[in-house]
């Protein structure tokens, strides 16, 4: 126990004090209390920040970029982002008939080795042209091509052609060129099919080639620039790579944004809107309406979602030309709004206990006092927090669909659809996949968590405890 | 005064830190008497093989992957090709083929046939499962109800050339009209409705099989549906049917030809449509082959210097034309404009990018025989030569012909594969830029799809069409006025009569000459613009050998497969 | 208690009623016929076809025999293997589905049950930012690329080690399961683990556990008998849906693994327009939903004593 000792001092007066209440801060309101703790959530604020960029990257995004989406380059497949490149000019393509040689008998057993492979001109991205020399006794010859050596194991690579005619001894590779180093295998065959032992095998460079009237419909050289053989041009510059049809990336995010987010935002939209609609209707009502109302709703909730969602789907079908678009929109108002009119209605119920109503009611006000002042605006939160959460999980149920094939219908890029394509050419092309999967899950995660943070500001028993 | 209140976080940190501890042990070990409660219920259900490695030399066992598994095995009815693989395996017909794809004794020891019909003696020492041996009348019994409308055979067309046959599958005839006759347990007369030149090549088809009549009406409707409901006659016979969990095959050994059988199992534990899935179970030493690649898989392939093999599927597969008066396509002008754009070099090469494809250049296929050679060397396929400004003047006239302003807006019918999908966008690009017509995409699946096609609901649409059996008249009966499958209803008199004179005609010469004839039109007329001729590459364990790959018959093959030690 | 578990009851068998409606419905206004086949088929075949699939009926009929069988247990036979009636189907590929679900529901619940408790203990130290971070994976990774990942990294795995660990695809043993439902799981243990923090924090803040301290009781005590208790509730209600989630969403993992399971057979049926296999599989996934949520909502009522039933 500690020891006081007390003195007259302590017992004088301090201060009077004239005004005990004093205002420490502004008076606000029921948002802009809310604003102000969003604003101090760091992380709610960020994916805010991260939702306007990605709304203006999809609305704003095509004016800045303007390659058009469905332009298909198929000199350039699938490349990875960044990087500039040239071509050089050559002539246009033009069929050649290969090179023919007189066949001589053979009387050996096995069939002879290729001795020399060549190339008939400089090999390119257009075509690489090979000629052996003829083997003897060889009933046909097997063209291959790898693009790792074979020299270890004599791995030869995909299996380009299968000549039947001994008398041709050349070979036109049209198949997928792109610029990088090829080894080509010819090896003879007898006549039961039978491969030679022994081969020879050609490392061949090709150079990426583009055709004058080609450079010039594709805007990248001035008509009036003359354009001779064996000048350099760069071509179209990706910067986010190119898909499986040389379809600007960038661009087709864009689009596939637009369309992701559409739906994303419109779906959950009309089906809260409906919601809110009928579950205060339920919730004013009451009584023998709100439980036949609210039977309904329960029905709707228990059919199971992504089986509907298939089914109408293929129930609506989608004509020619079309997207696909509205007929998910609609399937996914019709599945969700159950939901959304549950909780409304749960609100409705709960506030309709409050005491305040109650008080008001005594004060004299009437019905349509209430609904706008008192119930609409304390369901207005868990309203936006349900908007905000509905949104990545619409993005999900469209990425989902398109990925099993039941999405929107080609040529509308979304990104589910991308994905679906991305994860075809994971290996060799992971930015295909890469790429759209980023976008949906930083879209994901920014509404989740500025929905975390919505709901933490808009939540009036904690600020009861500030 | 003192703050006396205890601070209850630390020590409820650390006792609760105890508890969750203790928590988590009891949930592992809850958890571990559930994995075996589970594991014991789906050993009823599973594949239960996962030990077995992709070639057993030891004991001749082979693993393989199937994309979907047959929905069932009664000939009369099968009409995929995993069901036609299957049976190649566990039933035997007449005549089957060889490891060189030509048609050799199966259980007929030897057959006769002359232009009224045909007649096959049966082997002595050929069995089914059960013992009992292999009868003509299995024979009769099996084409008789393929035939009966009650069995709803869709395949029953290929047993059409028999005497009445076409007539007892539409009603008008009873079932005992049928030009079919067991003159004795070894003997089987046939007689045909006209003279035909390739029905040897039919009675390979899996419809021609033999059902036992005593044991197919035993099955109370079931015949066909699982392990039990089955008898064979075959190289393997069937132990373990798992519906899309697994199935099994071992080596038959009352097989009249057992010594030609190599393998002892074949076992088949994965069914998937993952091409990536079946790869990785490749890498991982489970299966013996992956049958399809994808382009992008090749790169993969290539690095891990596996052997790789091509193989055309005997396909062709082209775009298709609505020849209604009232649509567009109709138009000869349009037609034309379209295919003097059309490169299929550059759809096989940049779009579909995989080996084994040939770009395609006529309805009849590069493999097709004809007198003594290749059809293709003894009648090439007109050339095409590619012209922009041409077509663009076509085009006009089309515009004129038809009174259009505008190019027309046009739709393409494709299917729901990722592969129709890109096809579809680069044909959409294509026409677009060369010629400025629209293409809207219209990708229905598969039944819709038909639906679609048969309602002639479409104006272009990307078609394919395999062989039935080893004869340029599979193909080219396809453009004939009469057939169902002309989808478009192409109508062209010259060419109606060219395939008549092809069915009936028993001369080589002649036969030939009109399937050349045929493919002229068909180029002349634009009734069809080819894309390319299907082929695949495929990865094989390279101790297995002796595998047969087939455009006709039951593919791939491993009746005549083995195993060797050290490749 | 039983009352009201009869009236459940009672409603469930109505849903059912209602979802194999909606099926019917959507399945009859689907364009394209069901009896299509390549090779096109002549009118005698096609007759008989309808006859024994019962399209020769006008509609009303068609549902009147349709819900008659239904009752029975009967769904038909399947179109496309027409052996195989559409019971045999989901006998035989639901178990596999159903072990799948049951694996990921454990994996998801034992995982989000400890994660939640064990981030809401170490609030903001390091723990629960690793745990956090991992969390914001799970829920904002679509599915598809987890799945198809984990069979890279496991095919990885097992080129590393030189033998095979885990079985990268396929169905039968303990080992096949593992990866497969865990995959599977991970979206909904996110998910849990989230929902498990926050319930505990407010929980701790509760005015019942400051009485449960200020009257003596040992931490321990409190946190397993009230905080643990009290907030596995919220976790229980959610359940519920997340079963329904895991069933459906259960297809990828099953075309990635190739696992027969009933999600795979419903999209191939879907694609095959086979009508009976479409509107039994519907019906059967609805029932057991249905089913599902109200063994969960009484579960509910038996551990929460404060829940005065309607």
């Amino acid at each position: 126990m500690t020891e006081f000792s007390l003195t007259a001092e302590d017992f004088e007066r301090v201060s009077v004090e004239r005004r005990v209440q004093t205002i420490v801060r502004p008076s606000l309101s029921y948002w802009q209390d809310a604003w102000v703790r969003l604003a101090a959530n760091r992380r709610a604020l960020a994916s805010l920040y991260i939702v306007i960029a990605l709304l203006l990257f999809t609305v704003a995004g095509p004016w800045v970029w303007t390659v058009d989406p469905t332009a298909q380059d198929l000199d350039q497949l699938s490349t990875p982002p960044g990087a500039d490149r040239r071509a050089q000019i050559v002539e246009p393509y033009a069929p050649w008939n290969g090179v023919f040689a007189t066949v001589t008998e053979s009387l050996a057993d096995t069939v002879g080795a290729t001795a020399e492979i060549q190339l008939v001109q400089p090999a390119s991205t257009q075509a690489v042209r090979l000629v052996w020399a003829p083997v003897l006794g060889a009933s046909g010859y097997r063209v291959y091509r790898n693009v790792y050596d074979p020299a270890p194991d004599g791995a030869v690579g995909l299996p380009l052609a299968e000549i039947y005619d001994p008398r041709q001894v050349s070979y036109e590779d049209l198949l997928d060129l792109t610029p990088t180093r090829y080894w080509y295998s010819v090896i003879a065959t007898d006549q039961s099919g039978r491969e030679a032992e022994e081969y020879t095998t050609l490392a061949v460079d090709t150079i990426r080639v583009i055709t004058a009237a080609e450079a010039q419909t594709r805007g990248l050289v001035d008509l009036e620039t003359p354009l001779s053989l064996g000048d350099e041009v760069r071509v179209s510059f990706h910067p986010l790579g190119t898909d499986y049809l040389g379809r600007d990336m960038l661009a087709r995010l864009m689009y596939g944004a637009r369309v992701s987010l559409f739906i994303g935002i419109i779906a959950p939209f009309f089906f809260v809107l409906t919601g809110i609609l009928y579950g205060s209707a339920a919730g004013f009502i009451g009584g023998r309406v709100d439980q036949v109302l609210m039977r309904f709703a329960d029905f709707v909730v228990a059919l199971p979602f992504l089986l509907f969602m298939i089914l109408f789907k293929i129930a609506f079908g989608i004509g020619p030309g079309e997207s696909g678009v509205v007929p998910m929109l609609v399937a996914l108002v019709v599945l969700s709004w159950p939901a959304t009119a549950r909780l409304v209605r749960g609100q409705i119920l709960q506030i309709r206990e409050e005491a305040y109503i109650g008080a008001s009611q005594l004060l004299g006000a009437k019905t349509h006092y209430l609904i706008l002042r008192h119930m609409i605006p304390n369901t207005v939160g868990v309203v936006l927090v349900t908007l905000t959460f509905a949104v990545p999980t619409v993005i999900f149920v469209e990425a989902f669909l398109s990925f099993i094939g039941m999405g929107v219908a080609p040529p509308t890029p979304s990104w589910g659809s991308m994905c679906n394509e991305g994860i075809q050419t994971m290996l060799n092309h992971p930015h295909e996949l890469i790429l759209p999967a980023v976008l949906i899950s930083l879209t994901v995660l920014a509404f989740n968590l500025l929905g975390d943070g919505l709901r933490d500001a808009l939540d009036a028993r904690m600020r009861s405890r500030e | 005064m003192p703050n006396t209140i205890p601070d209850v976080s630390n020590s409820l940190t650390r006792s609760a830190s105890f508890q969750l501890v203790w928590l988590g042990i009891a949930a592992t070990l809850g958890f571990a008497l559930l994995m075996v409660l589970l594991s014991w219920a789906s050993a009823l259900t599973g594949s239960g093989s996962s030990t077995l490695n992709a070639i057993d030399a030891e004991s001749g066992t082979l693993t393989l992957q199937l994309s979907t598994e047959p929905p069932q095995l009664d000939s009369t009815r099968a009409t995929d090709s995993v069901s036609i693989m299957i049976l190649g395996h566990v039933m035997e017909g007449l005549l089957r083929f060889d490891a060189n794809n030509q048609l050799v004794p199966g259980v007929a020891e030897r057959w006769e046939i002359r232009e009224d019909g045909a007649t096959f003696w049966l082997r002595e020492d050929a069995r089914w499962s059960d013992g009992l041996p292999v009868t003509a009348h299995d024979f009769s019994f099996a084409w008789h109800t393929a035939l009966a409308p009650e069995t709803a055979s869709e395949y029953a067309f290929i047993l059409y050339p028999l005497k009445n046959a076409e007539a007892i599958n539409t009603g008008t005839l009873p079932s005992d009209a049928l030009g079919v006759r067991a003159v004795n347990d070894r003997v089987l007369e046939v007689e045909f409705e006209q003279p035909l030149a390739y029905f040897e090549e039919l009675v390979a088809f899996p419809t021609y099989n033999p059902i036992r009549e005593d044991f197919y009406r035993n099955r109370d409707g079931r015949y066909g549906a699982d392990v039990e409901d089955l008898l064979y006659n075959g190289p393997f016979e069937m132990t373990v049917w798992v519906h899309g969990a697994h199935l099994r095959l071992e080596k038959n050994t009352d097989y009249w030809d057992r010594e030609r059988v190599r393998l002892n199992v074949i076992d088949i534990p994965y069914f998937t449509t993952d091409t990536t899935a079946a790869l990785n179970l490749y890498k991982d030493g489970q299966i013996a082959i992956v049958d399809y690649l994808g382009a992008e898989q090749l790169d993969e392939v290539l690095q891990q210097r596996w052997e790789l093999l091509r193989f055309g599927d005997g396909s062709v597969w082209f775009l298709a034309f609505n020849f209604d008066p009232g649509r567009v396509t109709s138009n000869w002008h349009l037609r034309k404009a379209l295919q003097l754009v059309t490169d299929p070099s550059e759809l096989v090469n940049r779009i579909i990018k995989l080996p084994g494809n040939l770009p395609g250049e006529s309805l009849f296929p590069v493999w097709l025989q004809g007198i003594d050679g290749f059809f293709r060397q003894e009648y090439p396929a007109p050339q095409i030569a590619l012209d922009a400004s041409a077509a663009r003047e076509h085009l006009r006239l089309a515009m004129e012909e038809l009174g259009l302003d505008e190019p027309p807006s046009l739709a393409l019918l494709v299917d729901d594969t990722p592969g129709a999908g890109r096809q579809a966008e680069y044909f959409q690009n294509l026409y677009g830029t060369q010629l400025g017509i629209d293409i809207r995409i219209d990708r229905q699946i598969f039944k819709q799809r038909l639906a679609k096609m048969q309602n002639q609901d479409f104006d272009i649409a990307t078609y394919g069409w395999g062989p039935d059996f080893a004869d340029p008249l599979t193909f080219g009966e396809l453009f004939a006025s009469w057939n169902p499958n002309n989808n478009g209803r192409f109508s062209n008199q010259e060419y109606d009569q060219s395939v008549r004179l092809a069915q009936s005609s028993l001369d080589p010469r002649i036969r030939m000459d009109a399937f050349g004839r045929q493919q002229e039109i068909l180029s002349e007329e634009v009734a069809l613009i080819p894309n390319y001729e299907r082929g695949r590459v495929y990865i094989k364990d390279r101790r297995l050998q002796g595998v047969v790959r087939r455009a006709v018959g039951p593919d791939p093959d491993f009746t005549n497969a083995y195993i060797v030690e050290t490749p | 208690m039983y009352a009201y578990t009869l009236k459940r009851l009672i409603q469930g068998v109505i849903t059912v009623w209602f979802i194999a409606t909606a099926t019917f419905v959507a399945m009859h206004s689907v364009p394209g016929d069901p009896l299509l086949n390549e090779r096109g088929v002549n009118e005698e075949i096609r007759r008989n076809l309808e006859e024994r699939y019962g399209f020769d009926r006008p509609i009303f009929d068609q549902y009147l025999i349709y819900m008659a069988n239904m009752a029975k247990g009967d769904f038909g036979i399947s179109f496309t293997q027409q052996n195989r009636s559409v019971n045999d189907i989901i006998r035989e590929h639901f178990p596999v589905s159903a072990t799948l679900g049951v694996l990921a529901i454990v994996f998801a619940g034992l995982g989000g049950v400890l994660w939640g408790a064990l981030t809401a203990l170490y609030r903001n130290r390091l723990p629960d930012v690793i745990v956090m971070f991992l969390v914001i994976l799970g829920i904002s990774v679509p599915s598809f690329v987890i799945a198809a990942l984990s069979q890279l990294a496991l095919v990885g795995l097992n080129d590393l080690v030189g033998f095979s660990v885990l079985p990268v695809a396929g169905w039968g043993s303990i080992l096949h399961m593992l990866i497969p439902s865990l995959v599977l799981g991970l979206g909904t243990m996110a998910f849990l683990t989230r929902l498990m923090r926050s319930s505990m924090l407010e929980i701790v803040n509760a005015d019942f556990i400051r009485t449960a301290y200020s009257k003596g009781l040992p931490p321990t005590r409190v946190f397993i008998k009230h905080q643990l208790r009290n907030a596995i509730l919220p976790v229980i209600t959610v359940l519920g849906p997340a079963i329904a989630a895991i069933t459906t969403g259960g297809f990828v993992v099953e075309l990635v693994f190739a696992i027969p399971g009933l999600g795979r057979f419903f999209v191939q049926a879907v694609q095959q327009l086979d009508y009976t296999v479409i509107m039994g599989t519907t019906v059967f996934y609805g029932a057991f939903l249905v089913f599902m949520v109200i063994a969960v909502d009484l579960i509910y009522g038996l551990v929460d004593p404060r829940v005065r039933l309607e």
